[in-house]
């Protein structure tokens, strides 16, 4: 067999993605001997239209990460759907939508006077606003258009693997390059971790099963290092979310935010987390109840902050 | 001709709820027909995922009954819904969802008469905000 052709692409994304593929440490280097990239536009120089002319199927794999938010975004995902055999949303963004997905609770509207008119580091005293085309000295420019709403991958083009993780860890991204390379895939729209139960299972904190009285955030007590965030009071997200991390996170005293997705067989991630959380309250007087809950200063952004755009409601109403 | 009938999915708890609903039936009770009831063991059984599904597959409102406080059949059911229904509207407020389209409250056993009152009152509130619709049809694209 020859080396196999892989592709990597990044949308909608910060740029971490691209960085966890590397964070495999010199294992690269068997990635390099088993693998020739023959795309990877933030460390090497290709154009599109070099991945144009390449003919249907003939990429083996492509690690796609980031959401759909452009049309440029949705442009280079459908070509590079046609041309690769195994596609894979590579990263909560292309997976979940994660963070660039949060943009579907605002109106474009408020997006845009946010970016370029309002905010606080942005000097635009002419109110200058990104215009779809520009013409230059040298001709005309065009910018790819925008979408409201952000799509993760798989609700743009037919994706065959999810790797989670915002940014995957190293052994998630070997596990599915292992795979890959053996040709021992798992079933078609598989989530490829090393967990498919909550991360609460691998996490070594003990934990008490306590209830709460109130609802912490990190900045707002130092917790024992030795007991389960959760039974802090921090809302650590490991009850509703895929292990297979390592749970690094609450073993750092930071709670869990969720960045692996649902559990296997769970379709909404963060309703699911709410409904646990509703069961940790420590009090049998509905005020009082009441009271503890609406400290969660935001729950959409809390319960959905990796999900919003493959949640049930998908987006809010702006209009 | 087109008037609006709002369609209420009704979730109901085996012990107090049900129970109340049933004596407002055998009362011969009069009270809108706009109720799909779905009976559970108790109202701590209603995930909030029961409710946005209801929601999101054409259903207008969402009213869920439990026991009173204290009188839950299995102690502290009830409390459970109540906290999840506060997060929950919450977070339905970020998602621009009105209020009054889903709404938690207690009818016991013995209560026909504040059943038929309660189905009333969320089928006119209801009714007053229409049809529900969930995220927008139109996308926005700018440039």
């Amino acid at each position: 067999m020859g080396k196999l052709k892989v592709a990597l692409y990044w949308a909608s994304s910060c740029g971490g993605c691209d960085i966890a593929t590397l964070a495999i440490g010199e294992k690269i280097l068997d990635v390099a001997a088993a693998a020739d990239i023959v795309f990877w536009p933030v460390a090497m120089d290709f154009k599109y239209e070099d991945v144009e002319r390449m003919a249907d199927q003939s990429i083996d794999a492509c690690l796609f990460n980031g959401a759909i938010r452009s049309t440029e975004d949705e442009h280079v995902a459908k070509m590079l759907r046609s041309k690769s055999k195994i596609m894979i949303a590579y990263g909560s963004c292309a997976y979940e939508g994660c963070i660039p997905g949060l943009v579907n609770l605002f109106s474009m509207d408020s997006v845009i006077d946010r970016v370029y008119k309002d905010s606080p580091s942005i000097d635009n005293q002419k109110k200058v606003l990104p215009q779809a085309k520009v013409t230059v000295a040298e001709g005309e420019l065009e910018l790819p258009k925008l979408y409201g709403t952000v799509r993760a991958l798989n609700q743009v083009i037919d994706v065959d693997y999810f790797v989670p993780g915002c940014p995957p860890e190293p052994k998630t991204t070997w596990l599915a390059l292992e795979e890959l390379v053996s040709g021992a895939l798992p079933e078609k729209g598989s989530v490829i971790s090393h967990s498919g139960k909550a991360l609460c299972e691998e996490c070594p904190l003990p934990k008490e099963g306590k209830k709460v009285k109130k609802f912490y955030r990190p900045h707002q007590i130092i917790p024992d290092p030795k007991k389960c965030l959760l039974d802090q009071g921090l809302l650590c997200y490991g009850v509703a979310t895929r292990g297979g991390c390592g749970a690094m996170c609450p073993q750092a005293g930071m709670p869990c935010t969720g960045c692996y997705g649902p559990v296997e067989g769970v379709v909404d991630q963060g309703l699911h987390f709410l409904t646990a959380l509703g069961s940790l309250i420590d009090s049998t007087d509905t005020e009082e109840i009441a009271r503890i809950v609406d400290e969660i200063a935001d729950p959409a952004g809390t319960f959905y902050r990796y999900s919003l755009p493959v949640s049930l409601l998908r987006r809010a109403k702006t209009v | 001709m087109n008037k609006f009938e709002p369609k209420i999915v009704l979730f109901l708890c085996n012990w107090c709820s049900y129970a109340g609903a049933d004596l407002a039936g055998t009362s011969r009770l009069q009270y809108a027909p706009n109720v799909r009831v779905v009976r559970l063991m108790c109202s701590g059984r209603v995930e909030p995922y029961f409710i946005i599904e209801a929601l999101q597959s054409g259903a207008d409102g969402v009213l869920v009954l439990g026991c009173h406080p204290g009188e839950c059949h299995y102690l502290e059911g009830n409390y459970r819904a109540a906290a999840r229904m506060v997060l929950l509207k919450k977070m339905l407020g970020q998602f621009g969802i009105e209020d009054d389209r889903v709404r938690l409250d207690w009818v016991s056993a013995s209560e026909g008469v504040r059943f038929a009152s309660i189905v009333n009152q969320m089928t006119e509130a209801v009714r007053a905000l229409g049809p529900f619709q969930g995220q927008e049809t139109q996308e926005v694209i700018y440039g």
